[in-house]
């Protein structure tokens, strides 16, 4: 054995790759690993089955067993009692007959196909925004859907949405127009003003003597206080949402801006509107804004607390984009600065699709919160589907049932905001460039 | 001397830095810099970590505001007017030590970016342009990947080849070298040789002194803000005048 002391050594084949033993993988592995890897961890496995069936076989039936046609809830004890001799079973009937009102509140029963189209539009519009997938030109119907939901939703003759939409379209073209003449800046400023004399003075008269004179699209009015439901939580959520990410992503550039008055202005609006209850701004919004506003100026209700909510998310959103702007390296900046891209095109192109990427879970995270906090509105009279449910509960027949509701309320904010933060990681798992 | 004449001269001079001067708040950091660059001129700055080689490549591009002096970049002067800024921009390229590709466009899209924004080049034609450039830099198959997917050196080289297809007259490179590993340092400093002999007017931050050696026309020595001594390689190497180079020299090249 000389050899044993020498310290050389020169492999001579390759070890080629071989499947790991059978007890180490699948199903008994992951059993042993993750329920049973020690006599305690096997107790309290044990001990969280058992609660989780005590608590299973309480509510199981409870659900399953529930009445679904009965017209009050007494009609429904009576059902139940008979069935089973007790009544401690789900009376869903309070669903089968209002699902309606919950859904569209004090909407018009015969005009609800509106508000039905409404949503499918909506679906339509969104869709072309969520996945590259789908075809671009339906983009169209995403920038004709907030005239179209309003026309459709509140009703009237169709020129009052469709003027305030040329205005849009004024402002676009007295942009390019100015541009070429002067500053981007002035020009920013010169159509704002144009667009928001014709929205303010022109919009109202010209609707109302073209409606008289060509009621074309007339469909009848429905006031804003019988909205309500779950209607009314999409229409704000939704504006809320579509509104607060630009306005927020503005705030945030600005806080960064060299200009001390810009960044002046942006730090203390979102320091103010972060330091203030959403209920509070809901309460101003209600109560405040139509002492400041000329009297006369019948300031739609809906439309102010769509404003509020806006305002109140765009502060968190700013906040959210900004922390994705503090996680860039400073390189990406001045990467793009050596390329001889301009503030706006190194913006666009390098600075927020990386740092909108970065911030997708507290983008959602704030749209998630915003969606919920649509049921505050029931504080100022809006009738959501919590402000529903109390209304139910007011009437004799269904005095007394909580737990239906509540439940079927819950399963709806549920899905809407479990599919919002589903879609939040497919699409960070889309975009993701690193290593494969 | 006649106004022609001085054109002329103007012509020849890539860069022109007149006592400038620049200070992080009180810190003096660059301190009454002086240099002429002619164009097709290649030179290498070294010096010790915090000497300000950094900062004074970035003032050419105004990356870094200088607060005093004069640079002249290509007949223009930069001053705060962002359209000198944006003219000299064009025609300056910059190579970072952290590459600082853009991670979330592949590596055509990050070579067409600036020429189709910038040179408003239209699409195709800066796609060819780009591959024309990723061929020389030795990665036209990797084209359609991301940065993050791609080696340091690999990295670095597309780093190049972006700056390249602005078609820049001037290079300016910062440490390109310093954050890859030894055996891709090679391929990297490969391509800036060729680059170099085919006339580009370069500036290069690095303590490749082997590379100095190689294509520098004049090695420049910078310490505490200042340029302490410049000469040809061979000379500065093998003959170094100032103790503080003679110091520096011996710490890089000593063991
Ligand atoms: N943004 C900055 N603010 C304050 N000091 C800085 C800044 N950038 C660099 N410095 C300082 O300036 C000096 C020169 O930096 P730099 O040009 O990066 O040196 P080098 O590239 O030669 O290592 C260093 O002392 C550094 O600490
Ligand atoms: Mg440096």
């Amino acid at each position: 054995m000389k050899n044993s002391k020498s310290v050389a050594f020169v492999r001579e084949g390759m070890i080629d790759q071989q499947p790991a033993p059978a007890s180490q993988i699948g199903a008994v592995r992951w059993l042993k690993d993750n329920l049973f890897s020690s006599v305690l961890n096997s107790i309290l496995t044990i001990i969280s089955l058992l609660v989780i069936f005590w608590v299973l076989s309480g509510i199981v039936p409870w659900m399953f067993g529930g009445v679904w046609n009965a017209s009050s809830l007494s009609e429904c004890r009576d059902i139940l009692n008979e069935r089973y001799g007790n009544t401690h079973y789900a009376c869903w009937a309070v669903l089968t007959e209002r699902w309606q009102q919950l859904l569209f509140g004090f909407y018009p029963a015969e005009e609800i196909w509106r508000a039905v189209v409404a949503f499918v539009l909506m679906l339509v519009a969104i869709a072309p925004v969520l996945f590259e997938s789908v075809p671009r030109k339906l983009l169209w119907v995403t920038i004709a859907f907030p005239f179209l939901m309003v026309w459709l939703v509140w009703g009237g003759p169709i020129w009052g949405p469709l003027l305030v939409a040329l205005g849009f379209v004024l402002f676009y073209v007295s942009y390019v127009v100015l541009e070429r003449k002067s500053s981007t800046l002035l020009a920013l400023i010169g159509s704002l003003v144009i667009g928001l004399v014709w929205w303010m003075f022109c919009v109202g008269p010209l609707s109302e003597a073209l409606g008289s004179a060509l009621p074309i699209g007339d469909l009848e009015r429905v006031e804003s206080r019988v909205l309500g439901g779950f209607m009314i939580c999409v229409i704000i959520g939704l504006s809320g949402i579509a509104l607060s990410l630009p306005i927020g992503l503005i705030l945030a550039l600005g806080r960064q801006s060299n200009l001390w008055v810009v960044k002046a202005i942006c730090v203390g609006f979102i320091e103010f509107i972060r330091g203030v209850p959403l209920i509070t701004l809901l309460f101003t919004a209600s109560l405040l804004l139509n002492y400041f506003l000329p009297p006369g100026t019948a300031f739609d209700l809906t439309l102010r607390v769509i404003i509020m909510v806006t305002l109140f998310s765009s502060a968190y959103m700013a906040e959210v984009i900004r922390g994705g702007l503090a996680a860039l390296p400073k390189g990406q900046y001045e990467a793009a600065d050596a390329l001889g891209l301009d503030y706006w095109q190194s913006q666009r192109l390098i600075i927020m699709p990386q740092a909108l990427k970065i911030s997708i879970p507290g983008i959602v995270n704030t749209f998630i919160g915003l969606f919920k906090d649509t049921t505050l509105v029931m504080f100022i009279g809006i009738f959501d589907m919590l402000g529903l449910s109390n209304a139910i509960r007011a009437n004799s027949a269904w005095n007394g049932i909580n737990w239906e509701l509540y439940i079927f309320i819950g399963l709806v904010f549920w899905i809407c905001c479990f599919s919002m933060s589903q879609y939040s990681q497919w699409l960070e798992r889309k975009l993701r460039t690193g290593h494969h | 001397m006649s106004a022609e004449l001085q054109n002329h001269l103007a012509d020849e001079v890539a860069i022109q830095i007149t006592n400038m001067n620049k200070w992080y708040g009180d810190f003096h950091v660059l301190r009454d810099i002086n240099l002429t660059v002619q164009r097709g001129e290649r030179i290498v700055i070294a010096g010790p970590s915090g000497s300000g080689k950094s900062t004074m490549i970035r003032c050419i591009n105004r990356l870094e505001e200088h607060q005093k002096g004069q640079i002249v970049v290509d007949g223009t002067e930069l001053s705060s007017d962002l359209k000198n800024i944006d003219k000299i921009r064009r025609e300056v390229g910059m190579c970072f030590q952290h590459f600082n590709l853009f991670p979330h466009l592949t590596i055509l899209e990050n070579c067409t970016l600036a020429p189709m924004w910038v040179r408003k080049t239209p699409k195709k034609e800066a796609e060819e342009l780009a591959m024309h450039f990723l061929e020389k830099v030795k990665i036209p198959d990797q084209a359609n990947k991301y940065p993050g997917m791609l080696s340091g050196g690999q990295q670095q080289r597309v780093a190049i080849a972006r700056s390249l297809c602005m078609q820049p007259r001037i290079m300016l490179f910062d440490e390109p070298t310093s954050a890859l590993d030894p055996e891709m340092i090679k391929e990297v400093l490969d391509t800036m040789v060729t680059l170099a002999d085919e006339g580009m007017t370069m500036l290069c931050v690095t303590h490749e002194m082997g590379f100095a050696r190689q294509v520098a026309d004049r090695v420049i020595f910078m310490d505490q803000g200042q340029i302490v001594e410049q000469n040809e390689p061979e000379e500065f190497f093998n003959n170094p005048k100032s103790d503080r180079t003679k110091l520096f020299l011996s710490q890089i090249l000593g063991h």
